[in-house]
Parts: structure tokens; sequence; C-alpha cells
């Protein structure tokens, strides 16, 4: 049956405002989906973003939202998780948004462990902007601000969050479609900071600049670098050269919970008195 | 036992013309017509959501029993 989309939505707020073929619609219904699933109430649910074409999300749901400033959701998610520690926090945005200008609260929000789920669009581009390089831009591809090839190298999100301490880490891409809702899932109900990163495109800032005829062409390099965690076991080290790993990365359930720690922390303040 | 088919829902006020549904429709059900997606071989419809779960833009609804 086709799936009821609209009535996670806000009314009124179709046709959404991002381009033809923008994968961050594919990840909103992922997100969707993953509500559905887990029977999130909307007065239980935050979605908190910041400053990006991926961070208008939360203004199409239905639920409480937050749009905050650029690269500060993970601030803003922290107070409303610490405020109302029974609501289930979900961040979205870029990855301009988490890994530059919010690269800092991002890393601390994976460090602490609080229990919300940070959903990043990686498009390797600030697309709101027009196209420049961002921290995750591979090397050598070009952006608004690098018309001859970028000289850096990309950051690796997932990599990035199991560093910094994130206990659930997972990566999927906006080809893989069906996949987004489930690792939302779990992401969603590991009790600890998650992270989903989506391998998302941008054909109008990225794509045309970097030679892709078409959105199509874009999926079909998603559809092509990706490979499953456990297909991956099987491969060598030569089959896996340019190829992207997908699924769950990374889980570790015995780090200890930031609000579950503060809680304690007023319990002995309390006592102290 | 006889196939039932699915319906197709194209709403074109939200189409955004961007060919995911039909480029990877595995069963070559789907074909652009003018700006709009639109239904071209409904019978070879395997009701695989593949084009429903891709769009962006909410604006294919496969309708099954
Ligand atoms: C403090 C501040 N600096 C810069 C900007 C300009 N700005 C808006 S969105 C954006 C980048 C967004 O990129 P990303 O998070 O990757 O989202 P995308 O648009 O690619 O989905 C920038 C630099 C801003 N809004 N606020
Ligand atoms: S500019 Fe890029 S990221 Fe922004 S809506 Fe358009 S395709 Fe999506
Ligand atoms: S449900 Fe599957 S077979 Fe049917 S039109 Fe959609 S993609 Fe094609
Ligand atoms: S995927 Fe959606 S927006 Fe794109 S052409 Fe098909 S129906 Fe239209
Ligand atoms: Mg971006």
């Amino acid at each position: 049956m086709a799936f009821d989309y609209e009535k996670f939505l806000r009314p009124g707020k179709l046709p959404h405002i991002w381009c033809p073929g923008c994968g961050h619609g594919i990840v909103m219904k992922g997100l969707i989906r993953a509500m559905d699933t887990l029977k999130l109430k909307k007065e239980e649910t935050a979605l908190v973003s910041g400053i990006g074409c991926a961070s208008r999300l939360p203004g199409y749901i239905d639920c409480c939202t937050l749009h905050t400033a650029h690269g500060r959701a993970a601030a803003f998610a922290t107070g409303v998780k610490l405020a109302k520690p029974e609501m289930n926090v979900i961040l979205v945005g870029g990855d301009g948004d988490g890994t530059a200008i919010g690269g800092n609260h991002f890393i601390h929000a994976c460090r602490r462990n609080i229990d919300m789920t940070y959903i990043i669009m990686n498009n390797y581009i600030y697309g709101m902007t027009g196209g420049q390089f961002s921290p995750c831009t591979p090397t050598g591809h070009k952006a608004s601000t690098t018309p001859y090839g970028n000289p850096d190298p990309g950051f690796d999100i997932a990599k990035l969050a199991i560093g910094a301490g994130a206990t659930f880490v997972a990566r999927g891409t906006a080809f893989h479609a069906n996949q987004i809702d489930k690792l939302i899932v779990e992401a969603i109900q590991h009790k600890g900071f998650s992270v989903v990163e989506i391998l998302d495109d941008c054909p109008t800032t990225y794509g045309r600049r970097n030679k892709y005829k078409s959105v199509i062409e874009m999926m079909n390099r998603l559809k092509e670098v990706a490979v499953p965690v456990k297909a991956a076991e099987k491969m060598t080290a030569e089959q896996l050269q340019g190829k992207v790993l997908t699924g769950v990365l990374y889980k570790d359930d015995s780090k200890p919970e930031y609000t579950a720690e503060y809680a304690k922390v007023i319990e002995r303040a309390t006592a102290a008195k | 036992m006889e196939k039932t088919l699915p319906k197709i829902e194209i709403i074109e006020k939200y189409c955004k013309g961007c060919h995911i549904c039909v480029e990877f429709c595995p069963k070559d059900v789907l074909e652009m017509k003018g700006f709009y997606a639109s239904v071209k071989n409904l019978e070879a419809c395997i009701k695989c959501m593949q084009c429903e779960l891709r769009c962006p833009d909410f604006a294919i609804k496969v309708i099954t029993e």
C-alpha cells in the first residue's frame, strides 16, 4: 500500500523548496517512515536543525521543531534533551552545517554520548549558498570556491563520529532509499549519541560543476560506490578501493549516556544541600 | 491466479520532473511525458514500490490492495 506521508507533514507545505532530484526529500521520507515504524508521538519528538537546504527539513514535519542558527543544532538539541530527557530528539542538517561551522558542536555531542540521533545529509557541498566547498568535498572536486579543484582532503563523517565518541554510527545513501528508515530506526532506538550519515546529491550546485550530466548519474554513482558492511568483509582491499561502506558501521552499548549521568549529578547535588 | 494491478497516482503539482522514478523502475513502467512522470505500461508493474520510495517530491503513489 502506498505510504501515507502526508499525515506527518504540516498541511500546505508541498511542493517543498528542494530542487528537482535533490536527495534531501528522499531522506525526509526515510525519516518519516522511521517515525511511523517507531510510532513516535509528535508532542514527544523534537526535530532540530541549523541552516542550509538540508536544515529546512524540520519545517515540513508536524512535530516539535526548532530551526536554529548555522551549525548550532547540537547545542539547541542538547538543551531540549536536558530539559526533557523523555523526548526523542533528532537533529538533521547538511555536511557544511555539521562539519564546518558546526564541527565543534558535532564532536562534543559525540563525546558526551547524549541520547539523540543526528541525521547528516552529506552532499559534499554548501548547497544553499551556491556551492562553496565544504569539509566533505573530496580532493580535486570543484566548487564555486575551488574552481581549479579542491586541494583539501574531505572528512569521513562516520570515522569522525566514531573517533569523537558517538556510540552508534551508520551510513546510507539517497539511492538506497529503502535502507534509510531502517538505519534511522536503529539509531533512534540506540541509547546514546547516534549518527546516520546519508550520502546525498545536490545536482544544482555540485553535480553540474563536477560533470554529472543529471541526477540519475549522481544516483548511479551512489549505487556503484556503496558496499554493505557484510559484503565488504568478503572483499579484498583492492576490491574495496574507491568504495564506501554502508549499513551500521559501529555500535557500542557499554558507554554511559549523558542525561542519565547528569541525573546522578542532580541527585548528588540535591543530597549535598 | 489473476494478477491485480496497482493504481499509480502521479501528483503533477508536486512532480519536479527529475526522472528518478522513470530511470530506476525495474520494469520500465513509467515515462516522462512533457515535464511530468507518467504511466506508460501499468501491466508490467511488479509493485516493488521503488518509484514511490525514491521520488524526492512525494509525487508518486503506488496504491495496492
Ligand atoms: C553564521 C552563518 N554563516 C554562514 C551562513 C551562510 N550559509 C547558509 S547555509 C550554508 C551552508 C549549508 O551547507 P550544508 O549544511 O551542507 O547544507 P546544504 O545546503 O548543502 O543542504 C552557509 C554557509 C549562515 N546562514 N550563517
Ligand atoms: S541547492 Fe542542492 S542541496 Fe539545495 S535544494 Fe538544490 S539540490 Fe538540494
Ligand atoms: S512499483 Fe516498481 S515496477 Fe511498479 S512502477 Fe514503481 S518502480 Fe516500476
Ligand atoms: S521521481 Fe517524483 S518528482 Fe521525479 S519525476 Fe518521478 S514523480 Fe516526478
Ligand atoms: Mg551540503
